[in-house]
C-alpha cells in the first residue's frame, strides 16, 4: 500500500488487432491490455495488481473513431475521452454521453483515458457503465477465432469484471442513434470535482410529439456492484406523460433498485439510497426540460 | 510608519511594490532544484518496509530472499542501528521517537527495515520480499481511551500514555465569573487530524566523504541549522563536518520542521557504504507516517452577561500526539500559543488546560499552516461567540463589536498572559461587513427563510500570535529563536544576502530583497537572497509559524540600517564633508543644502574597496541576530456565505470576504497569494480533508484517493481586502501574515453553516461539512427535499 514503483513485467506493442489478439490468446490470464491506462497504471504502481505481460495498443491503427453508421454511433475502443468532449456529433445528439464525460475526471485524464478502457475496467463509481446502461448499448469484441456482440447489461457483471473472456478485446462501441425527440443529463454526486461518484445517475429518455414518454433509459452508478440498469423504473415510465409525481415515483423506483454500501467514515448506504432518487429526479428534470418539458 | 502600497514600480522596488516573485522564474519553467532532482555519481535508494499493524511486537526478521536480489547493496533493521545508539532519537519536544523499532511497531506505517538497492525498483523488490513475523497488540488510537488507566500503553519506555498537562491562567478568578454570569454556553468541538499535503514528499539524499569525514545531507527541511545541531549531538560528529543542504522546498506548512527516520537511515547508510544515499517517499508513504496536524479534542465554555458581554472563557483539551511527542513547538509550550484562545475580546478571565495522550497513530501535532495550535485557539474562540451571539439572540457582527479589544487599550495584556502589540478589530470587521453588504444579506436570509431555503452567514474575527520569538521566552531545544539576515555589497554595488530562514514557496527571495531594496536603494533585481545551506548561511531557527518577516525580515532591516550606517561614512569622505551634514535618501547621499551633487549607494559601495576612508576598515557588510522584543499580533475578520442544497446536503460557499491586517505590507501580490492559499486550504480543512483511523489503527484518507485537497473548480472566489495596523515594534511596522487565513477562515465556513441551520436546532458540526453529514442532520430535523 504504500509502493508507488509497478513490480516487473513484459512490454508488448502489438501494430494490429489481429497481433494483438495472438498475444491475448498466448498469455490469456497473465495478460493485461493497456490502452490509455488512467487506472491499470496506478493499480500497477500500488502493486495491487502486477500483471506479468502488458499489452499496449497505442500503436494500433483505426482504433480511434467516432461516426453513425447503421443505425449505431460507433465508437472505436482507443477513442480517447477528449474526443468525445469536443465532437459536435456528440454534444449535439448524445446529451448523456456528453454531459458524462465532461463530469469524467479531470482534462489530463480525458485527454489520456480510453471509452475502451473505462468499459472495460468496469469500476463501479466510473462514469461509463451506467451511460452504456442507460444508452442500452452493445460491444463489439474479438478473439483471434471469432467476433461477438455483448450488450451492455449482459458485459457488466461485477465490480471489475466484464463478460470478456481472458482471450477477447473491445473494439468497437455501439450505441443506438437516438430518436429525434430525444434527450439525456448525467448527474453526479462528487466529494470533490472530477472525482468518483458518490451516486451518478444516467437519463435518456425520448419523447413522442404529444409529450408522452417513449423510450426509457435509466442507470444508475456507485450504488451496487456494479452499474445499475432500473428496468423497472424504465417499464414504468413506457407511455406515460412526464410531470413531477410520475418522475418522482419512477426515481424511488429506482432508488429502490439499488443496494448500495456504506462507506467506512463516509456516506451511508442510507444517504447513497436516497440521493440515487434525488439524483434521478434531477437528471430527468434536466433531461425534460432540454426537450421543452417542465415538471 | 505607514508603508504607501503603489501600483507602478518605482525602479527600487521597495516595500509596498506589487512586483513579481522573483523566484517564480525557475518554478515556471519547471528549473527548480528539490531534493529528488539532484542526481550523485554513485547514488543508490533507500526503500522503507513498514508495519501493517498499529501495535505489534516485531519477532522475528527474515532478510534471506531480499539479500540475495541482484542490485541489493544492504538492509539496516532497528537492532543495527541500537548499536551505533541511533535506534532512538531525541524530538524537537524533549521526548524520543524511534527511528527503526526494535521489538515492537506503534502505529501503521511505522519504518521497520531498510533497503538499499542501486535502484528504486530494486529497493522497493527487495522490501516486498523481507518477511517479518509479527504478533499483534491490542492498539489504542482513541486519545481520551488512552488516558484511562485499561488501556494498553503505546510506548516501550514508558508506563503511561500520558504526554503532559499544561495549564494557562486563574482558575479560581475564572470559575468565579462563571458563577456570577447570566449566560454560559459550553460546546465540544473537535478539530479532526490533518495531513498538511504540501506538494512535495519528504526525502533526503546523505552523502558521507570517507576522505574528509564530512557529512552532507540535502534534506526537505524548513529549519536546516537546528537539525544540524542535533545531528551532531545524537550523532557525534563535529557540527562543521556536518552541512545540511534544504533546496528547494515544495511546500512545508509544519511537516518539515520534523526530523524524520529515512534522514537519519540514510546519513548512517551512507557513512556504512560511502556512497550517497537517496531517500524520498512515495506520496502514500508520506500521508501514512509523516507527522499530522490538529487532532484536538476541545471543550469550550464561556460565560457572558446577559446584554452579551463576555466575562470569562473556560477550555479544555485533550490533544492527540501519536506515538511520539514531536511537535515542532517551542520547547517550554507543550500546547504551543493555544493560550491566545481569548482571541479578540477583552475578557477578564480566563483559564485552560491541555491534556496530551499518546495512540498508537503517527505522530501529530505539528503547526499546520499555524503558529503553534492557534488555528485550534481561534476556531475554539469564534465558534464560542458565535453560539453565544445565536444563544443570546444577538446578532454576531454585533456581540463581535461589543466585545472587541478597543484600540486604545493596545499594547493590551491578555487574561492568559500575552501582551498584544496592536490592533483594531471593529475597523477590520466593519470593512468586511461593508464589502460584503452584511445587513442585506442578512435581510436576503430571512426573506429565504421563510420560503424553506437555507443560507448561512458566518463571522471569524481572528487575532495570531507570531514571529517567535522573545529569546527570553522561545527556544527549541535550547536554542533561542532569534533570527538572522547578512547582508554583503560587492564592489560594483551588487548585493547578497543570506539568511538563517528557509522559505518553502514563501516567496523570501523576493521579499527580502524589497526590504533590502527599500533601506539602501539597490534595484530588487541587483539582490540575491540565498538560504538553506548551513555552510554558507548564518545560524537561523528556519522557517514555520509566520515567523521570517517578523524575526529575518527585521534582522535585514537591521543590517541595510547598519550597512548604511557606514555607507554614509563613506559619502562624507567622498564628498569631503563632514557625516552629520549628509542627507540620505533612497540609494543617494548628498550634503545638505545641494541635493545636484550626490553619491550614490553604488558610488559609495565601490568607496568601500577601494577608497576607504582613513580609519574604516573596507568592504560594506553586515550581519544581524534579530531577537524581537514581542511577538506580532496580526488579525482579521472574516464573512462567509453558505447555501445549502436540501436535496443533496452540498454547501457552496457563495462569497466570501477576508479583510487582513498585517501592518505594513511589503510584497502585496505575495501577501494576497499568501491569503488566498491559506483560504483554499482551510477551505479543504472545512469541507474535505480527515485522516480517520478504526479501532484496529487503520487509516483512512491515507492517499489522495481518499484525502480530497480541493480543486480550482470547487474552491470560491475570494475577495480580500485590508486595513493597516503597523506593529509598534517591529523596524518595518510588518506582521507575519503566511497563516492569518488558516487560522481565521475555518470558523468563518463552520459559523455560516450552523448559522443556516440553527433556526432547525442546530448548534454545532465537526469538520469536514461532509454533505452526507449535513443531510443526516436535514433528515433528522426533517428538513430534507427529495427534489
Amino acid at each position: 500500500m504504500f509502493i508507488m514503483y509497478p513490480a516487473q513485467f513484459n512490454y508488448f506493442a502489438p501494430k494490429s488487432v489481429d497481433e494483438t489478439l495472438e498475444l491475448l490468446d498466448k498469455f490469456r490470464d497473465d495478460a493485461k491490455i493497456l490502452a490509455g491506462g488512467q487506472s491499470l497504471i496506478i493499480l500497477m504502481k500500488l502493486r495491487l495488481f502486477s500483471p506479468k505481460n502488458i499489452i499496449d495498443i497505442n500503436k494500433i491503427p483505426g482504433l480511434s473513431y467516432i461516426k453513425e453508421e447503421e443505425g449505431y454511433l460507433k465508437i472505436g475502443a482507443l477513442t480517447r475521452y477528449s474526443d468525445l468532449e469536443y465532437s459536435d456529433l456528440i454534444k449535439s445528439r448524445y446529451p448523456l454521453l456528453y454531459e458524462s464525460i465532461k463530469h469524467l475526471a479531470d482534462p489530463i485524464v480525458r485527454n489520456v483515458g480510453t471509452v475502451g478502457g473505462n468499459v472495460c475496467h468496469n469500476d463501479p463509481g466510473n462514469n461509463l457503465p451506467s451511460v452504456m446502461l442507460a444508452y442500452n448499448a452493445e460491444f463489439l469484441v474479438k478473439s483471434i477465432s471469432k467476433q461477438r456482440v455483448i450488450k451492455a447489461i449482459d458485459f457488466f457483471i461485477g465490480p471489475y469484471q466484464t463478460a470478456l473472456q481472458s482471450n477477447e478485446m473491445v473494439v468497437e462501441i455501439r450505441i443506438p442513434v437516438q430518436e429525434p425527440k430525444n434527450s439525456g443529463a448525467y448527474m453526479k454526486l462528487e466529494r470533490r470535482a472530477g472525482d468518483f461518484a458518490i451516486v451518478a445517475s444516467a437519463v435518456n429518455v425520448s419523447i413522442d410529439d404529444n409529450g408522452y414518454l417513449k423510450k426509457v433509459g435509466i442507470a444508475l452508478g456507485a450504488v451496487g456492484s456494479t452499474a445499475i440498469k432500473a428496468d423497472k423504473a424504465e417499464e414504468f415510465l413506457i407511455g406515460k406523460k412526464a410531470d413531477k409525481e410520475v418522475i418522482k415515483k419512477a426515481s424511488e423506483i429506482a432508488s429502490e433498485q439499488t443496494n448500495p454500501s456504506s462507506t467506512p467514515f463516509g456516506p451511508s448506504a442510507e444517504y447513497k439510497k436516497a440521493m440515487a432518487k434525488v439524483l434521478t429526479f434531477r437528471a430527468f428534470k434536466n433531461a425534460l426540460r432540454k426537450v421543452g418539458v417542465e415538471i | 510608519m505607514t508603508v504607501e502600497i503603489t501600483e507602478e514600480p518605482k525602479g527600487v522596488h521597495g516595500m509596498g511594490h506589487k512586483i513579481r516573485r522573483k523566484e517564480d522564474i525557475r518554478f515556471l519553467l519547471g528549473k527548480g532544484n528539490y531534493v529528488d532532482d539532484i542526481k550523485l555519481p554513485g547514488m543508490v535508494y533507500l526503500a522503507f518496509v513498514r508495519s501493517p499493524y498499529a501495535h505489534a511486537k516485531i519477532k522475528s526478521i527474515n532478510v534471506e530472499k531480499a539479500k540475495t536480489l541482484p542490485g541489493v547493496i544492504d538492509i539496516i533493521t532497528g537492532k543495527e542501528l541500537e548499536k551505533v545508539g541511533l535506534a532512538w532519537i531525541p524530538t524537537l519536544m524533549g521526548d524520543k521517537m524511534m527511528v527503526l523499532p526494535t521489538d515492537k511497531v506503534v502505529y501503521q506505517g511505522q519504518e521497520v527495515v531498510a533497503v538499499i538497492a542501486e535502484d528504486r525498483y530494486k529497493a522497493y523488490d527487495a522490501a516486498s520480499l523481507i518477511e517479518v513475523e509479527y504478533e499483534p497488540l491490542e492498539p489504542v488510537t482513541d486519545p481520551k481511551k488512552a488516558l484511562e488507566q485499561s488501556s494498553p500503553i503505546v510506548r516501550p519506555d514508558k508506563n503511561t500514555n500520558l504526554v503532559f498537562k499544561w495549564e494557562a491562567g486563574n482558575k479560581e478568578e475564572t470559575d468565579k465569573l462563571f458563577k456570577e454570569a447570566d449566560v454560559v454556553v459550553s460546546q465540544g468541538f473537535y478539530y479532526q487530524r490533518l495531513h498538511v499535503a504540501y506538494m512535495e514528499p519528504v526525502g533526503s539524499i546523505a552523502h558521507y566523504d570517507p576522505v574528509s569525514g564530512k557529512l552532507t545531507i540535502w534534506m526537505t527541511s524548513q529549519a536546516p541549522h537546528v537539525v544540524r545541531t542535533v545531528f551532531s549531538l545524537v550523532t557525534k560528529i563535529p557540527e562543521n563536518k556536518i552541512r545540511i543542504i534544504s533546496p528547494d522546498i515544495g511546500g512545508g506548512f509544519g511537516g518539515k520542521v520534523y526530523v524524520y527516520p529515512g534522514y537519519v537511515v540514510s546519513a548512517h547508510a551512507s557513512i556504512k557504504l560511502g556512497r550517497p544515499v537517496k531517500w524520498i517517499a512515495t506520496r502514500s508513504e508520506d500521508m501514512r507516517s509523516t507527522a499530522f496536524a490538529r487532532d484536538y479534542h476541545i471543550h469550550g465554555e464561556i460565560a457572558a452577561k446577559k446584554d452579551g458581554t463576555i466575562l470569562a472563557l473556560r477550555i479544555k483539551v485533550i490533544s492527540d500526539h501519536g506515538a511520539f511527542f514531536g511537535d515542532a513547538n517551542p520547547s517550554k509550550f507543550s500546547a504551543g500559543l493555544f493560550s491566545i484562545c481569548t482571541g479578540s475580546y477583552d475578557i477578564k478571565a480566563a483559564h485552560v488546560e491541555v491534556v496530551g495522550a499518546h495512540t498508537n497513530k503517527p505522530p501529530g501535532g505539528i503547526a499546520y499552516r499555524c503558529s503553534f495550535r492557534v488555528t485550534e485557539a481561534a476556531y475554539a474562540i469564534e465558534r464560542l461567540v458565535d453560539i453565544l451571539a445565536h444563544e443570546l439572540g444577538m446578532d454576531p457582527a454585533e456581540l463581535r463589536l461589543k466585545n472587541f479589544i478597543p484600540p486604545e487599550k493596545f499594547p493590551y495584556k491578555s487574561a492568559l498572559g500575552w501582551t498584544y502589540d496592536s490592533g483594531n478589530y471593529a475597523a477590520a470587521l466593519k470593512k468586511a461587513m461593508d464589502k460584503i453588504g452584511y445587513w442585506e444579506l442578512r435581510k436576503e436570509q430571512e426573506e429565504k427563510r421563510k420560503r424553506g431555503e437555507l443560507m448561512g452567514i458566518g463571522i471569524s474575527s481572528f487575532t495570531e500570535i507570531v514571529g517567535a520569538g522573545p529569546a527570553d521566552l522561545f527556544d527549541i531545544v535550547g536554542i533561542k529563536m532569534f533570527e538572522s539576515a547578512e547582508i554583503r555589497i560587492h564592489p560594483t554595488g551588487k548585493v547578497i544576502a543570506r539568511f538563517g530562514t528557509r522559505a518553502q514557496g514563501q516567496g523570501h527571495e523576493t521579499t527580502y530583497a524589497q526590504i533590502i531594496s527599500e533601506i539602501l536603494g539597490i534595484p530588487v533585481e541587483d539582490i540575491i537572497i540565498e538560504e538553506g545551506d548551513t555552510d554558507t548561511c548564518p545560524y537561523g531557527l528556519g522557517t514555520y509559524a509566520s515567523r521570517s518577516t517578523p524575526t529575518a525580515g527585521a534582522a535585514a532591516a537591521v543590517s541595510a540600517k547598519k550597512i548604511l550606517d557606514k555607507a554614509k561614512k563613506i559619502a562624507a569622505h567622498l564628498l569631503e564633508a563632514r557625516e552629520e551634514d549628509i542627507v540620505y535618501e533612497k540609494g543617494r547621499f548628498y550634503v545638505k543644502g545641494s541635493p545636484d551633487k550626490f553619491k550614490t549607494i553604488q558610488d559609495v559601495a565601490l568607496a568601500a574597496y577601494t577608497n576607504p576612508p582613513p580609519g574604516i576598515e573596507a568592504g560594506l557588510e553586515a550581519i544581524t541576530y534579530y531577537n524581537p522584543p514581542n511577538m506580532t499580533f496580526p488579525f482579521g475578520s472574516y464573512i462567509c456565505v453558505v447555501d445549502i442544497d436540501k436535496g443533496t446536503g452540498q454547501i457552496k460557499v457563495r462569497k466570501f470576504v477576508a479583510v487582513d491586517d498585517c501592518g505594513n505590507i511589503i510584497n502585496p501580490v505575495i501577501v494576497d497569494g499568501q491569503i488566498m492559499g491559506a483560504l483554499t486550504m482551510s477551505f479543504g480543512t472545512a469541507f474535505l480533508e480527515e485522516i480517520r483511523y478504526d479501532e484496529n489503527g487503520n487509516i483512512y484518507g491515507g492517499s489522495f484517493a481518499e484525502y480530497m485537497i480541493p480543486t480550482a473548480i470547487e474552491t470560491p472566489k475570494w475577495e480580500l481586502d485590508k486595513t493597516i495596523t503597523p506593529s509598534p515594534h517591529h523596524p518595518l511596522g510588518a506582521k507575519g501574515v503566511d497563516e492569518s487565513a488558516t487560522v481565521g477562515s475555518p470558523a468563518a465556513f463552520v459559523n455560516a453553516v450552523v448559522d443556516a441551520l440553527w433556526h432547525l436546532g442546530v448548534r454545532h458540526i465537526d469538520m469536514p461539512l461532509w454533505p452526507w453529514k449535513i443531510w443526516q442532520i436535514l433528515k433528522e430535523k426533517g428538513a430534507v427535499s427529495d427534489e
